[in-house]
């Protein structure tokens, strides 16, 4: 039986961009006759059902709106209409090192952020050495994280990220970050977590690496969703339509 | 039997569909127990990086902010004179509207200070603000261990009724100050102009309640319902009721000496404690929970525009 891991029901988010804000710059441009605001339609009637288990690539040029469904579906903003349901944790990696702390040593940051994915104390405790060794900077553990080089910094980001254990996870560009080696593990990792029956939604610029780990790919475009397909034809047909 | 429970299995497996970023407000913080340690231990890290005192910091700045009162108040405009061990009475009213002043100066920032935890990763975002009471709590305990020290010396010797006078009143500061940071906080996502408002309060509030002076220099000079305002403040009686658990016991034992002296004082300004505390304790209890309240209600309305206005 496979059920809708998340479902997203007809769903817009309207952003009002304030131009201004001192008050003294508020009255010169009311008296100027000039709008205070500007609305932006970032999602518009989006409608998307994705099932336990699915990997999905969001595809869409830049400005289309997949981060901002993503940040919709992690529940960092809510929706203006329509509404959104997910079953069970959602845990990803929105940017990497969301949540981690410069000041704070590579072990506080483990703890730091996995309590912040959502773990629980005693799960870290379980899967500290895993995500340790996950990452490689096992010798830089006590060191505080702002010594990090970005490489080791991505890194230890990811491997706590793909250790919280979530039913939905979510990639955002993260996986351009660290050199090949890595990023081979890390894509392995993350075909790892897609077997397990978690559901992935990933959105990347790097359309080939898209297409080898996902499954299906939806197309966005001014944030409407204008295809829903296997991945390879979304890539195609994405490739095809001209940048807006 | 076995046939019934394997299907009664299957549907319980499936999780329920939920929507994300609904939390259950203040509730919901205490299930994030040991992500709100985490905080706090971050906070209390971030705080004292790279410094070599650290949290000694904590009882070397309440110890000069008493010595600078103490000094201008007490001997230059001669507090002390009027008042018995001056000092303890100071410095139980300074603690209390000190823990009051961090808990709700760092809550209001606490919120656009993790600008990018909460534009990134979904977690009630309370626990921000919760978590400063934690982190005020570090630094009122050397503040009370110097305090109770300094009070014992002058002949401290409290009963049941004044230890929970103190307990009641650092709730009331707890509750108050978390309830104004919760509405403040939120607020200042949309402007910034919140956390200059807070300054404002938090300099005003020392002198706004009977921290400096006592009561009834205030109750002499103004108008009744002047007076009502005073007390109204939530603060004030939780003032006097620091003043209560820590000072007013140690003027219960006096030399004789000392004794006529205080009766003199009494007769003419009136007595030590200031008429209906207990009525204006439950009246401020009641406000503070009432400021918790709307803090919560307006923080939960307006989290959902925290991303995006940040």
């Amino acid at each position: 039986m496979t059920v809708n891991s998340v479902e997203i029901r007809h769903v817009s988010k309207r952003f009002t961009l304030r131009h201004t804000r001192s008050l003294k710059e508020m009255a010169v441009w009311k008296s100027r006759g000039r709008d205070l605001t500007n609305i932006f339609l970032a999602l518009d009637d989006v409608a998307l059902n994705i099932k336990q288990g699915e990997a999905l690539g969001l595809l869409g040029w830049n400005g289309s709106g997949k981060s901002t469904l993503l940040k919709l579906i992690s529940g960092v903003m809510r929706p203006d209409e329509g509404s959104i349901g997910v079953r069970g944790r959602v845990a990803g990696l929105i940017e990497v090192g969301a949540g981690f702390h410069p000041d704070l040593t590579g072990r506080e940051n483990i703890y730091l952020n996995g309590a912040t994915l959502g773990m629980s104390r005693r799960q870290i405790d379980r899967l500290f050495d895993d995500i340790v060794d996950f990452s490689g900077i096992s010798r830089f553990l006590d060191t505080e994280v702002k010594f990090y080089s970005s490489g080791m910094f991505f890194r230890l980001a990811f491997a706590v990220a793909v250790h919280t254990e979530p039913d939905v996870f979510l990639v955002d560009e993260i996986l351009a970050v660290g050199d090949e080696p890595f990023q081979r593990v890390a894509v392995a990792r993350i075909k790892e977590l897609c077997k397990e029956g978690r559901t992935l939604i990933m959105v990347s610029h790097d359309l080939p690496m898209v297409e080898r780990i996902c499954e299906r790919g939806i197309v966005l475009r001014e944030g409407r969703l204008v295809h829903d397909s296997d991945i390879g034809s979304a890539i195609t047909m994405l490739r095809q339509s001209d940048r807006v | 039997m076995n046939a019934t429970s394997t299907a009664a299995q299957g549907p319980t497996d499936v999780l329920p569909l939920r929507e994300p970023g609904i939390g259950g407000g203040l509730f919901y913080v205490a299930r994030w127990r040991f992500l709100l340690m985490l905080l706090v231990r971050k906070e209390l890290r971030v705080r004292y990086r790279g410094s070599v005192l650290g949290i000694l910091w904590s009882y070397v700045k309440p110890l000069v902010q008493f010595l600078v009162f103490y000094i201008a108040l007490g001997i230059f405009l001669n507090l002390n004179r009027g008042t018995h061990a001056y000092p303890v009475y100071l410095f139980s009213g300074i603690v209390g509207i000190n823990f009051f002043n961090e808990i709700f100066g760092n809550a209001t920032r606490s919120v656009v200070l993790n600008a990018d935890l909460v534009k990134k990763i979904y977690l009630p975002r309370e626990l921000f603000p919760v978590s400063m009471i934690w982190v005020a709590m570090v630094h009122l305990v050397p503040q009370l261990i110097i305090l109770m020290g300094g009070a014992l010396l002058s002949g401290w010797r409290p009963g049941p009724l004044n230890l929970l006078a103190g307990f009641v009143a650092l709730l009331i500061i707890a509750v108050l100050a978390l309830g104004l940071g919760l509405l403040f906080s939120a607020v200042n996502v949309l402007f910034r102009d919140a956390e200059n408002i807070v300054d404002l309060f938090l300099m005003v509030g020392t002198w706004a309640s009977p921290v400096l002076y006592t009561w009834n220099m205030v109750h002499n000079k103004v108008p009744q319902w002047l007076w009502v305002i005073y007390q109204s403040n939530p603060l004030t009686p939780a003032v006097e009721l620091m003043h209560y658990c820590f000072w007013f016991p140690t003027t219960q034992h006096l030399s004789a000496l000392q004794q006529a002296a205080q009766a003199a004082q009494v007769a003419l300004l009136g007595p030590l404690n200031p008429p209906l505390l207990p009525l204006w304790s439950l009246l401020s209890i009641a406000t503070s929970l009432v400021a918790l309240a709307v803090g919560q209600v307006v923080f939960a309305r307006l989290q959902g525009r925290f991303a995006q206005e940040l």
